[in-house]
């Protein structure tokens, strides 16, 4: 499944690709390295490009500047049939009038190898997507869940070294959602093959990848493991768009302090400098309410707006003059609102972990 | 000029010039395979397209003034003075300006210069040219091109012609206009198009409401006799009504007088033929009405007829503006119906055919042509326009209307549809009758006789044998190449400035009526400098023209098809590196043969029925059902003419039946994978 690599070099390595349809731009300068066995998801919201940097690695979609080299080959303007990948839709693209084992074997029967031989593989390759006695069935007589396997079975038939998925889990249900989530990651372990998938899903990517490429308006926003774009957004984009995120206006009043309304907080206030305006960043699962005490680093009194019941645990909007009237959002237990007794129009103390503040230049995202 | 515009220019400054993906063995064979295409349509319209728009502009003149004459009394004797042809024959009255405005086979005796010119008298002739080239007039047999005296004794001059000389300009289109009988055909042929289409129009539509929105019963039968003209060829209609209200008609009296060869006719035979065209448009706009207007009507308690005027009629509007566009270019186009029952009343389509076939005037033929595509193209290009707003309107969610049974109403379209059935079921029954009779109106008694094709001019046996060969390849040979063209506009990847020229060359045919691509076609085939030549005469040009003529519909259906399939095909194909002609065979062919089967039988039914297109092509080794009809008719042989006519129509029936068959059968075997 590997062909030979030089040391040091990734699998694949996207530089500067540029695309134009027309006078629009979908892809404006992006450059990535991935690297063998990865499990990369590219993530944003819906037209950010992300289909189209999948066709451009296929050569479905030839990019308008650039350079993409897979394996150490410079693969920019091959057309598909001589690039190694193998590709499953959102729609499956599955033939209509072949039956399931004839869909799998379609790629390997141009390959000139003995029919037994053929008949073999698909088989195996269908035990190992999870299906077996459905050979002869045809794709409109499987649920939406086995014909993605099937679709995945066949992509897999001929071992390419790259697996492209575009969106493969969006036309499936909920429940059959999340229960291939993991066993596609499975497989993809198992097999050890290079793979790239495109989502609209944070909690899709956040499961499944090894990395996110986080994309926005054709630009990649950021690369990280899901804990490092969850953890340190690099954007406020990135902030915004993977998980909940608090934002407030704030102000940089000295190296390491930001102030926000009232209230003083310390934090590391990194690139900015004394006297910018700031957007002040918190998750709010990063708001603290138990054992805190007037007085403790970062607490401030807040007034509870509104209260959410969510069953495990609550959403409670504070506001007050320590935030200049602004409200923050925090996920809090709901043993803790017995035990302090929250109810909107009622005080409460809460705190913020100085290493969980992170700031934005206002303007940004 | 846009800010990316001005980022495309900086980064194409920054990298250099946008990237070009190599081609691969795929694309190679798709753009080969293209460029035969579009190499077929180049030839097979667009060049006998303007071979005939540059022979509408080719002008035949007598150059009288670049011959001169010289007269001598006998053998031995002085010449005369030397005479200019212009200024002799102007000086005798013998020309005129307007006679120097001739056609290609026009001939001008030289004799009729010398009013007293006898052949068996001593007098010696000679002519000769002065002008550039020569060539202006012939002497036995062949065209004199040098500048020397021709002499001649009165038996050579007595053959002697003056020959006109080619040039260009637009003097055909001036004496098109300047000459009222072909003039007054415009006249005409608007008349019949627009009454035909006003009375089709509304005929038809009551007729799709009544199958679309009543609960009437025998739904299913009236829908089949609707589509019976479909079967027949445009002349049959005109044959029936020679039987009905003709000279000997049985139901002469009705006409009150008035003679059923003329206008009457015309309208009628057309109004016959065209409506399964117009109720087919019309019952699929109805169809697509979105019942919760219905439902918003009668909770306001709208009265019946104010939802009618306001929802149903709007709802329908792009249907109605198309079919009438459709049935105006049918009639207008059509030569069928006003060659046989016109009589004398002219109108383009027969004006055509006489320039060609009686007076050999290719040039005029060539120009009447021009002025019958005007409308024929305007209609075609509104209707195009019109569709892709009806497109839009399907695609929208729309609640299918489901009709409640209203016994009143319901009655009065049973009724309605019934009497228009008769008609049709009578004047197709009229045929069939009349084709069974020996010999009208004199000995009704029933007999084959008039199917014993073989004992009358006009073809026989083999005429029908033809038109089956005929309809079998074009069936055939039609359904591959409009099929893989569809698929290469539809599925070609890159290659946009292609697929798009040849998506417009593949929507043209339809805007062009049949006698006009006839009449191309003689021009462009039959020029001797065509290397295509050899096809002129031969059952390769009947097929091509046939062929080209349905092209657009069939292309319609296939492309319909083809879009329904999933876009990704093609790229899963590329990924398992199989070839894109592999995949086309094992998937594309076998998911759309319901679309082919329709294709070809379209094809089939058009090639057995037509003659608008064939009849200036065949030979007397191909000539065709359809032409033999047309012939037998102009014969006088008119109840041989009924039987052929019917002949065309057992076959397409049987072809249809056959296609519904095979269809249900293909549905039974695919059944397992078409589910959805
Ligand atoms: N063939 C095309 N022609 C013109 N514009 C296109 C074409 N394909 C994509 N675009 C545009 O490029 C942008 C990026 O498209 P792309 O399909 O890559 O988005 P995406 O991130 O995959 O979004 P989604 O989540 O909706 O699938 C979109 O604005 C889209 O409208
Ligand atoms: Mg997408």
């Amino acid at each position: 499944m590997t062909t030979e690599n030089q040391a040091g070099n990734p699998y694949l390595r996207i530089s500067n690709v540029i695309k134009y349809f027309g006078d629009f731009c979908a892809l404006n300068d992006v450059s990535i390295d991935i690297e063998e066995g990865e499990f990369v998801c590219f993530l944003g919201p819906s037209g950010c490009g992300k289909t189209t940097l999948l066709r451009a690695i296929a050569g479905l979609e030839l990019q308008t500047h650039g350079r993409i080299e897979q394996a150490g080959r410079d693969i920019s303007n091959l057309p598909p049939a001589e690039r190694d990948f193998g590709i499953v839709f959102q729609s499956y693209a599955l033939f209509p009038n072949l039956s399931i084992i004839r869909n799998v074997a379609y790629g390997l029967e141009n390959r000139k190898l003995p029919k037994a031989e053929i008949e073999t593989r698909a088989r195996e390759l269908l035990e190992l997507v999870g299906l077996t006695g459905q050979d002869d069935k045809y794709p409109a007589q499987l649920s939406g869940g086995q014909q993605q396997r099937v679709a995945l079975a066949r992509a897999l038939a001929t071992s390419p070294g790259l697996l492209l998925l575009d969106e493969p889990l969006s036309a499936l249900d909920a429940r059959v959602r999340v229960h291939l989530r993991h066993e596609i990651k499975q497989l993809q372990h198992r097999l050890g093959v290079t793979t790239i998938m495109v989502t609209h899903d944070q909690e899709e990517a956040l499961t499944m990848a090894d990395r996110i490429v986080v994309m926005n308006e054709g630009v990649i926003e950021q690369v990280g493991t899901p804990m490092e774009i969850y953890r340190h957004p690099a954007t406020a984009f990135v902030a915004d768009f993977i998980g909940k995120m608090n934002f407030a206006d704030g102000r940089v009043s000295n190296a390491g302090k930001v102030k926000l309304g009232d209230v003083e907080l310390s934090c590391d206030t990194g690139p900015h400098g004394a006297g910018q305006a700031v957007q002040v960043a918190v998750r709010p699962e990063d708001i603290v309410a138990r054992d805190v005490k007037a007085g403790d680093e970062n607490a401030f009194a807040a007034n509870v707006a509104d209260l959410e019941f969510l069953g495990s645990s609550l959403r409670v909007d504070l506001t007050g003059p320590a935030l200049g009237g602004q409200t923050l959002t925090a996920d809090l237990s709901v043993n803790l609102m017995r035990e302090l007794d929250l109810e909107p129009g009622h005080d409460v103390t809460v705190r913020i972990p100085a290493e969980r503040i992170a700031l934005y230049a206002t303007g940004e995202g | 000029m846009t800010t990316n515009d001005l980022t495309q220019a900086a980064a194409a400054a920054k990298y250099g010039r946008p990237a070009r993906q190599r081609m691969g063995r795929d694309d190679l064979v798709m753009r080969g395979t293209m460029g035969l295409l579009g190499l077929f349509l180049l030839v097979a319209i667009v060049l006998p397209l303007y071979a005939m728009l540059s022979k509408s502009f080719e002008t035949f003149t007598y150059r009288f003034d670049t011959i001169e004459f010289q007269v001598s009394g006998g053998e031995g004797m002085p010449w005369g003075k030397t005479m200019n042809a212009l200024a002799l024959g102007t000086e005798l009255d013998v020309i005129t300006p307007e006679s120097m405005v001739t056609s290609n086979g026009g001939r001008f005796q030289a004799t009729e210069f010398f009013p007293d010119f006898s052949f068996r008298a001593p007098t010696l002739y000679r002519m000769r040219n002065v002008g550039e080239g020569g060539g202006g007039f012939m002497v036995a047999g062949g065209p004199v091109y040098h500048a020397d005296w021709v002499e001649m004794d009165g038996n050579a001059f007595r053959r002697a012609q003056i020959r006109p000389t080619e040039s260009h300009g637009i003097d055909n289109y001036l004496t098109y206009v300047n000459t009222p009988s072909l003039f007054f055909s415009v006249y005409n042929s608007l008349f019949i198009a627009l009454t035909t289409t006003f009375i089709v129009i509304i005929l038809a539509f009551f007729y799709a409401y009544a199958l679309t929105r009543t609960c009437m019963p025998f739904k299913g039968v009236f829908r089949i006799i609707a589509l019976i003209p479909i079967l027949a060829p445009s002349l049959l209609p005109a044959i029936s009504l020679v039987y009905l209200f003709g000279n000997q008609g049985i139901m002469k009296g009705l006409l009150m007088g008035e003679s059923i060869y003329g206008p009457i006719g015309v309208v009628i035979g057309s109004a016959f033929w065209t409506f399964p065209h117009a109720l087919m448009i019309l019952v699929t706009a109805l169809s697509i009405s979105d019942a919760r207007l219905y439902e918003a009507a009668e909770a306001l308690r709208t009265p019946k007829l104010r939802t009618f005027l306001t929802v149903t009629l709007p709802g329908a509007k792009y249907g109605l503006i198309s079919a009438t566009f459709v049935i105006f270019t049918l009639v207008i186009t059509d030569f069928g119906v006003p060659k046989v029952i016109g009589g004398q009343f002219n109108v383009l389509a027969t004006d055509i055919y006489k320039q060609v076939i009686g007076q050999q005037n290719f040039q005029m033929g060539a120009v009447v042509s021009v002025v019958l595509l005007l409308p024929a193209v305007i209609a075609f290009a509104v209707d195009r326009i019109v569709q892709r707003k009806q497109v839009a309107l399907l695609s929208a969610r729309a609640v299918p209307l489901v009709p409640k049974p209203h016994s009143r109403i319901d009655k009065a379209a049973a009724v309605y549809c019934g009497a228009i059935g008769v008609v049709i079921v009578g004047v197709l029954g009229m045929a069939f009758w009349a084709s069974l009779i020996k010999f009208w109106p004199y000995n009704m008694s029933l007999s084959l006789a008039n199917y014993d094709f073989d004992v009358m001019d006009g073809g026989g046996w083999e005429a029908y044998g033809n038109s089956i060969r005929m309809a079998l390849y074009t069936a055939i040979f039609g359904t591959a190449i409009i099929f893989s063209g569809a698929y290469l506009v539809e599925k070609g990847r890159g290659f946009g400035f292609g697929r798009g020229l040849i998506q417009l060359l593949a929507i043209l045919p339809m805007a062009v009526p049949g006698m006009v691509l006839g009449l191309a076609y003689i021009f462009f085939f039959n020029h001797p400098d065509n290397p295509l030549n050899f096809i002129y005469g031969s059952m390769a040009i009947l097929v091509l023209v046939t062929i080209t003529h349905f092209y657009t519909v069939s292309h319609l259906t296939a492309a319909t098809a083809l879009k329904q399939m999933d876009p990704e095909f093609e790229a899963v194909s590329a990924s398992l590196k199989t070839p894109f002609y592999r995949t086309f065979a094992k998937v594309t062919v076998p998911v759309c043969l319901p679309a082919i089967l329709d294709v070809s039988i379209y094809l089939f039914v058009n090639a057995m029925t037509t003659v608008s297109a064939v009849v200036f092509l065949y030979a007397t080794d191909t000539t065709l059902a359809s032409v033999a009809v047309l012939n037998m008719d102009d014969a006088g042989d008119i109840a041989p003419a009924a039987a052929m006519a019917m002949m065309i129509v057992y076959t397409s029936a049987g072809i249809r039946l056959l296609h519904a068959l095979m269809t249900k059968g293909l549905h039974r075997r695919s059944q397992a994978w078409r589910m959805r």
